[in-house]
């Protein structure tokens, strides 16, 4: 279908953006045009006011400091794809970003697009909260940062005030030799996946594993860490036994039902990619990264 | 509520184009309607089927995900642009002698989405070439003399055949 009809503004600074947003509380801020073109072309949503930040050159970049990665919430998911920052830094991320959407959707979508529509079974949001990312959110009047296990709010929902812009996300880096592994399932290549799961680890010298984070997306009506699974493994030789009790806690978790899948599949495919997600990380890690 | 109508001013194929268009007018839709560029298809208009994708200031774009007010001083490339008179481009000559279309609704957006890969990979391998057209959908030759054509154009435009 065609969009509703809706004012459009272009403000060229961080500063005429966030001006415009707090005269106009209920704009959208349209960004990479992704996810909230399709919704105006569902006629899903209808704003008075759509405010496009393309134009701020100072929203997007890759930045590197001493124990973590900055990205501009405007960075699009092909520049973070092409990437040597990340793919050194963050290969959760990078493998991640290889299925989200296709290359020609990456090429405009943004990453702070994604986090910010929050779909619940999207690849980024999934990264950030693995990485325990913090997300920079301004308004006219400051900023003020946010843990992204408090971001999201509900399904679609992000915790952002009126008024309120994400700008940047900051990824804490974890240990040279650390094991990463992104796996999804989709029913066609480029889909939401039904279940994604995201897995960080870090190794003792001993072979016991010294850190972990499982994120997971597609299960619950949004992105949330497996915490029991984390604290099981914690310490724990990563025998076969560990794994299967790690993924079973997903067995916890009430399952999304929609046209997608119904929550009887959910339930059956996440123990299943959990268990993936964390062989491969594992895998992919050195003995004694940590 | 009444939304006034934006001036745009942009290149389409290297040629200065100039129109107006409300808000929520689609890029694709000021192509084919204002421009009189019908060359860009529109399938699903949510991103989905790749039969709008065009090229702005040299990323690969769904025309139909983007305002045409955005597009207001940008370089677009489309379709109409690939050929050179009566000389085809390599992936259109390629096309046609592999048998890569048959309906030809997708043709416009997968060469597209060919030429702005082929520009940052040039030697690219099939299963490559079959992530990359992953968000193209054909529904008529099962992409084998897609992928078959595709592969033969970038060689061709390797070896310095005009591209
Ligand atoms: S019409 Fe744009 S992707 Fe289908
Ligand atoms: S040739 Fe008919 S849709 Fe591709």
């Amino acid at each position: 279908m065609k969009a509703p009809t809706f004012r459009y503004h272009r403000p060229s600074s961080r500063t005429e953006a966030l001006k415009l947003l707090s005269a106009m509380p209920s704009a959208r801020i349209l960004a990479g045009g992704q996810s909230l073109l399709p919704m105006l072309n569902f006629r899903v949503a209808f704003p008075d006011d759509v405010i496009d930040i393309n134009r701020i050159a100072d929203l997007a970049g890759i930045e590197a400091t001493s124990d973590a990665i900055v990205i501009g919430a405007m960075t699009r998911q092909r520049a973070l794809e092409k990437s040597p920052l990340i793919a050194t830094h963050l290969p959760l991320m990078a493998e991640a970003i290889a299925q989200i959407g296709h290359y020609a959707t990456r090429g405009r979508g943004t990453i702070g697009g994604s986090l910010c529509h929050l779909d619940p079974a999207a690849e980024l949001p999934v990264v950030a909260l693995a990485h325990d990312a913090t997300l920079r959110i301004e308004n006219a009047a400051g900023a003020r940062e946010v843990a992204m296990a408090d971001f999201p709010a509900g399904l679609l929902t992000p915790s952002l005030a009126e008024g309120e812009m994400l700008t940047a996300i900051e990824f804490p880096v974890w240990r040279p030799g650390h094991g990463s592994a992104f796996v999804e399932f989709a029913r066609r290549h480029g889909d939401f996946a039904i279940v994604a799961c995201g897995v960080l680890v870090e190794l003792s010298p001993n072979g016991t594993i010294a850190r972990i984070a499982i994120a997971i997306g597609g299960l619950a009506p949004t992105p949330f860490r497996l915490t029991a699974a984390e604290k099981l493994l914690t310490g724990r030789q990563p025998d076969t036994t560990a794994l299967v009790e790690a993924a079973r806690t997903t067995q916890e978790i009430d399952p999304l039902d929609d046209p997608q899948a119904p929550a009887s599949y959910r339930r059956r495919l996440a123990p299943a990619i959990v268990r993936r997600a964390l062989a491969t990380a594992l895998e992919r890690c050195s003995l004694g990264a940590a | 509520m009444t939304a006034s109508r934006i001036d745009i001013a942009l290149t389409v194929n290297g040629v200065p184009c100039k129109g107006a268009a409300e808000p929520r007018t689609n890029l694709a839709d000021f192509l084919r309607h204002d421009l009189a560029l019908t060359g860009t298809h529109v399938g699903c208009e949510h991103g989905s089927c790749g039969a709008c994708t065009i090229i702005v200031d040299g990323v690969v774009t769904r025309s139909c995900l983007m305002l045409a007010a955005q597009a207001d001083g940008a370089a677009v490339e489309t379709i109409e642009g690939l050929s050179q008179g009566d000389k085809l481009h390599p992936l259109q000559q390629a096309f046609w002698e592999r048998h890569g279309l048959q309906c030809g609704f997708c043709t416009p957006g997968i060469l597209m989405t060919l030429t702005a890969y082929l520009r940052e990979d040039p030697s690219p391998d099939a299963e490559t070439l079959r992530d990359v057209l992953s968000g193209n959908l054909c529904r008529c030759t099962g992409y084998q003399n897609i992928v078959t054509a595709a592969l033969d154009a970038a060689a061709r435009m390797r070896e310095g055949v005009a591209a």
